[in-house]
């Protein structure tokens, strides 16, 4: 099998591929997304422990 | 028996650190199994007689199903946990779980319709199977709105806590519905009773994702946990010696 052929997917290549697509996109996107809430819920309680900090 | 360890595990700055420890245990074999997985699945298995090479679509289709159920059922324990128990953790998982889950069940929907076209010459039908799936994804964004629409976070655990064990109802509804209703869709593949009606080459392609997305799920939830953790200890004492390292 060639890659044009295995890109070709037997004539569904415009359903197979948005499939994978969107599924690797999915993945990728939830970890991201895991990893930026995890770093901001840091920093945001980070900020709120340095003003708790400081004299009045 | 000893429930230390339980204690011990839902205390927020033990959990804290012991998610962060785990996510990699699930995240990395994860990974191998899902590349394995789309390896097997696109190059190794065989075309199918009937379908061609549009049956591929199966390996990111049906896992990301499972997924939008299992993690309803994860979501649906956690928050009768939390209702019951009142353990805060349990609340914090099931809403954690909750965008994820929504997620997969926006893709399990567009990537059934993107094999229903090509095969039932249809991208949707309002069938049984279809129908209750897309009555997930609105469960899900429903509980997603309704935290949101709750300042107060014990209010908001409790309400979406009850919504959650409301709606999973629909969870048998969706897997025996093939059974149930005269559908479009096509009948259990790997879940059912007797042997798998596929042959080994396209099987363990299928449930390596299986096994890799739920694994993945675990690797997501961790990292989001600690997040959720945070967020409802902000005023902890350990919270200020975790973060001051």
């Amino acid at each position: 099998m060639n890659l044009a052929e295995f890109f070709a997917m037997g004539g569904y290549a415009a359903y197979v591929w948005p499939s994978f697509g969107l599924t690797l996109f999915l993945l990728i996107h939830n970890v991201r997304s895991a990893r930026r809430l995890h770093a901001s819920a840091r920093e945001q309680a980070m900020r709120r422990l340095d003003a708790s900090r400081k004299p009045a | 028996m000893n429930w230390t360890w339980f204690h011990k595990l839902a205390s927020p700055p033990h959990f804290y650190r012991l998610a962060g420890r785990i996510a990699p245990w699930f995240g990395w074999p994860a990974l191998l199994l899902i590349v394995m997985g789309l390896y097997g699945g696109l190059l190794l298995a065989p075309p199918d007689y009937q379908q061609g090479e549009a049956f591929r679509i199966v390996y990111v289709h049906a896992p990301a199903a499972w997924m939008s159920m299992f993690i309803y059922g994860t979501m649906a324990i956690a928050a009768a946990i939390g209702l019951i128990w009142r353990m805060k953790l349990a609340h914090a998982v099931a809403a954690a779980a909750a965008p994820v889950g929504a997620w997969f069940t926006f893709a399990a929907l567009v990537t059934g319709s993107l094999w229903g076209k090509p095969m039932w010459g249809t991208w949707w039908q309002w069938d049984a199977r279809m129908t209750s799936e897309l009555i997930l994804l609105f469960l899900y964004l429903g509980l997603i709105a309704l935290r949101a629409s709750i300042d107060d976070r014990d209010r908001a655990d409790r309400a979406s806590g009850v919504l959650a064990l409301v709606g999973v109802i629909n969870l048998p509804i969706i897997h025996y519905s093939v059974y149930w209703w005269n559908t479009l869709h096509q009948g259990a593949t790997i879940a059912k009773f007797g042997k798998p009606s596929m042959p080994w080459e396209m099987l363990w392609p299928l449930l390596a994702m299986f096994l890799g997305f739920t694994l993945y799920f675990g690797a997501v939830l961790m990292t989001r946990l600690r997040g959720e953790v945070i967020r409802r200890e902000r005023d902890a004492s350990w919270l200020r010696e975790e973060l001051a390292r």
